[in-house]
């Protein structure tokens, strides 16, 4: 995966950023508002992001059942492997004493899959806006420091970034999760502190122009301190490309949220749509065909991943505008 | 070669040795450190007392932290990983390089069909740029993308080896069959094998379609846009022709850079999918020896994926320098 944003790096970065003249708040707000009124499928992906937080939200008022707990039925047995409603053959439930409301059917050991699907978005989220976080921060600090300072602490900046890209990044989530306990919080501290490297990368390049610009020299000359250079004058400039990174880092992580997940080393107190999709496979939901179970958490990941290429693309042809008329 | 290149390429191939060396001892550290006995990278409970002395004076692990190390690198430097937890007396090395093949064909099988497919695919998204086919296209390979790899995987499984029971659903064959291949060449001329590997390469392929096929086609634009295709255009060479013999060769180098960092990546995530698949490579090798708290394993294969990653991001390089002399000459710039 980091395959993409390694090249995109390398041949973007020859591209230069147009800037915008105006505050620096100002200037975010304006890269924002273009994104979104030119590019009606980044649109399309704030919706899915705004619709899957209210279902974060609001989990408990719309989730039926307890996603954890096992239902059972009148004689105390696990309603388990049930279809869902719309499915099943009818009065089947009543003969073996449950009311069958499951949308989306139970599991091998009774759970509600619609439940599941539902708390599922929490960890979603959760994770991929800590990671993109992370790494939009860690990233944009590398690449001014690396990119203002030059020198000593640019080489060693550069030369870090380039143990990051030796790095595997899922054999090296599978291998902290052999020494910490399984948590969905393992998937963020491995992408802070391994995906810096793209943003980082990028960013230091477009640092290295903006700082030959009139405006640095002029706030140098009046006496303006480095740290207030980079931060105040310089910085503003390069957050729509943080903005970038942030996004792709969100579908990023849900991804491999997913797939750590998937590989069982998450915690198994939370529900994760990765977790429901390794509980139907371990439990050959394959085998018996239930769509039902695992179609509806990829279906999930694919649209809130695809959510974040959205936003990411339309960033991408308003920061690079070259790219526009392709 | 110049001189440039040539001191490039010396200049590149040392700081991979780096980049190899502090990963190396990053790995180190997390496998010494963090377990709560250090000797537990390396020693089982199961072991018996003079399986635990011969280790001890392997690796040294009765020594200071700092001898450890120097013992560690150089035992390294000699490929001996330890032996690992699970089938006492089988050295780790042995389990991996009965592994690496396997990833290998799947990777190399997975990664020839997906670029062939993107390469085309991205030509023909050039050619068609503005079309309600291209704009289908390019959004079905972005949802490929965002779809995850084992899901993609089980949907296939539930389909091909479920429900029409057209293709087996994991391994690499019957034990039966398995115990035949005496040499990787019995395996490779096996049917059966290959029929095993349809699946995944398959799985695989879906994924990894996506970055050639966008790459591609924005680099066809990018070429299409330059002087000498619109020469070529007023001297009167076909479309066709401008499109296929021009553009698309200057515009492939890129993407040939892009498949060499992508073994290196693919490899290193190749996990998922040899789950999915039970295929024994070195993906799951590795879920399974940390599931296990089989330390020397676990480490053993970190280490091989890293030190594949490192050699394909060098050789991605150097290909990316002698494709655009530019990087050789300004990186000559750098080292003087």
């Amino acid at each position: 995966m980091q395959q993409e944003a390694m090249v995109r790096g390398e041949l973007r970065g020859k591209k230069t950023v147009q800037f915008r003249q105006g505050s620096a708040l100002r200037q975010l707000w304006e890269t924002n508002l273009e994104v979104f009124q030119r590019d009606k499928l980044a649109l399309l992906g704030l919706f899915i992001f705004a619709f899957f937080t209210l279902v974060a939200v609001f989990a408990p008022l719309i989730a039926p059942n307890d996603p954890l707990t096992p239902l059972k039925d009148a004689n105390g047995d696990w309603i388990k492997d049930v279809v869902p409603y719309w499915m099943a053959v009818p009065g089947e439930d009543e003969a073996e004493g449950y009311v069958n409301t499951f949308h989306l059917g139970t599991t091998n050991i009774g759970r509600d899959i619609f439940s599941q699907l539902i708390y599922g978005s929490r960890a979603a989220l959760l994770v991929g806006f800590s990671a993109a976080i992370a790494v939009a921060v860690i990233g944009t600090v590398v690449g001014l420091l690396a990119g203002y300072y030059g020198g000593w602490i640019d080489t060693l900046l550069m030369r870090a970034a380039d143990v990051a890209f030796g790095i595997p990044f899922i054999p090296f989530i599978i291998v902290i999760s052999a020494f910490f306990d399984p948590s969905i919080w393992n998937v963020v501290v491995a992408m802070a502190v391994l995906l810096w490297r793209d943003s980082s990368r990028v960013i230091r390049s477009q640092v290295l122009v903006i700082k030959e610009q009139a405006f640095v020299s002029a706030a140098k000359v009046s006496g303006a301190s480095e740290l207030r250079i980079i931060f105040v004058y310089i910085a503003p400039s390069i957050l729509p490309l943080s903005f970038l990174y942030g996004t792709l880092a969100i579908a990023w992580a849900i991804l491999t949220e997913a797939s750590v997940s998937f590989l069982g080393f998450s915690d198994p107190d939370t529900i994760s749509w990765g977790y429901m999709l390794q509980d139907a496979f371990n439990s050959l939901a394959l085998s018996r065909e239930a769509f039902y179970w695992i179609v509806p958490p990829g279906l999930c990941i694919m649209l809130t991943v695809m959510a974040g290429f959205f936003i990411g693309r339309g960033y991408e042809e308003v920061l690079f505008p070259r790219l526009r008329r392709m | 070669m110049s001189r440039g290149i040539a001191n490039y390429i010396v200049g590149r191939f040392l700081q991979s040795v780096m980049v190899l060396w502090v990963i190396v001892t990053l790995l180190f550290l997390l496998f010494r450190l963090a377990p709560s006995n250090p000797m537990a990278s390396y020693i089982d409970t199961e072991f018996t007392k003079e399986q635990e002395q011969a280790l001890l004076a392997r690796f040294g692990l009765d020594r200071p932290l700092h001898e450890q190390y120097v013992i560690y690198l150089i035992n390294l430097l000699k490929l001996d990983l330890g032996d690992t937890f699970h089938y006492a007396g089988t050295s780790v090395i042995d389990i991996l390089r009965a592994d690496l093949p396997n990833t290998l064909y799947l990777t190399l099988c997975s990664l020839l069909l997906a670029y062939s497919v993107g390469v085309l695919g991205g030509i023909a998204m050039a050619a068609l740029r503005g079309s309600r086919i291209e704009r289908v296209g390019t959004t079905f390979t972005l949802m490929t993308r965002a779809a995850p790899q084992f899901w993609v995987g089980m949907l296939l499984l539930t389909f091909f080896a479920f429900q029409w029971k057209l293709l087996p659903s994991s391994g690499i064959g019957p034990a039966v069959v398995r115990y035949r291949w005496e040499t990787e060449w019995d395996k490779l001329l096996s049917p059966i094998f290959w029929r095993h590997m349809i699946l995944p390469t398959f799985t695989l392929a879906v994924y990894l379609h996506g970055l050639p096929l966008l790459l591609m086609r924005s680099n066809m634009l990018e070429v299409l846009d330059q002087d000498f295709i619109v020469m070529g255009r007023l001297a009167g060479y076909s479309e066709r022709r401008l499109m296929i013999q021009y553009a698309a060769r200057n515009a492939v180098l890129p993407v040939l850079t892009a498949l060499t960092l992508g073994i290196g990546y693919s490899i290193g995530g190749n996990v998922v999918i040899e789950t999915v698949f039970a295929w024994p490579g070195l993906g799951r090798t590795l879920v399974r020896a940390v599931q296990s708290a089989d330390y020397p394993l676990a480490q053993g294969a970190f280490f091989l994926i890293a030190l594949i990653i490192v050699i394909m991001n060098f050789i991605a390089d150097l290909l990316y320098s002698l494709l655009d002399p530019r990087v050789g000459a300004s990186a000559q710039a750098q080292i003087s």
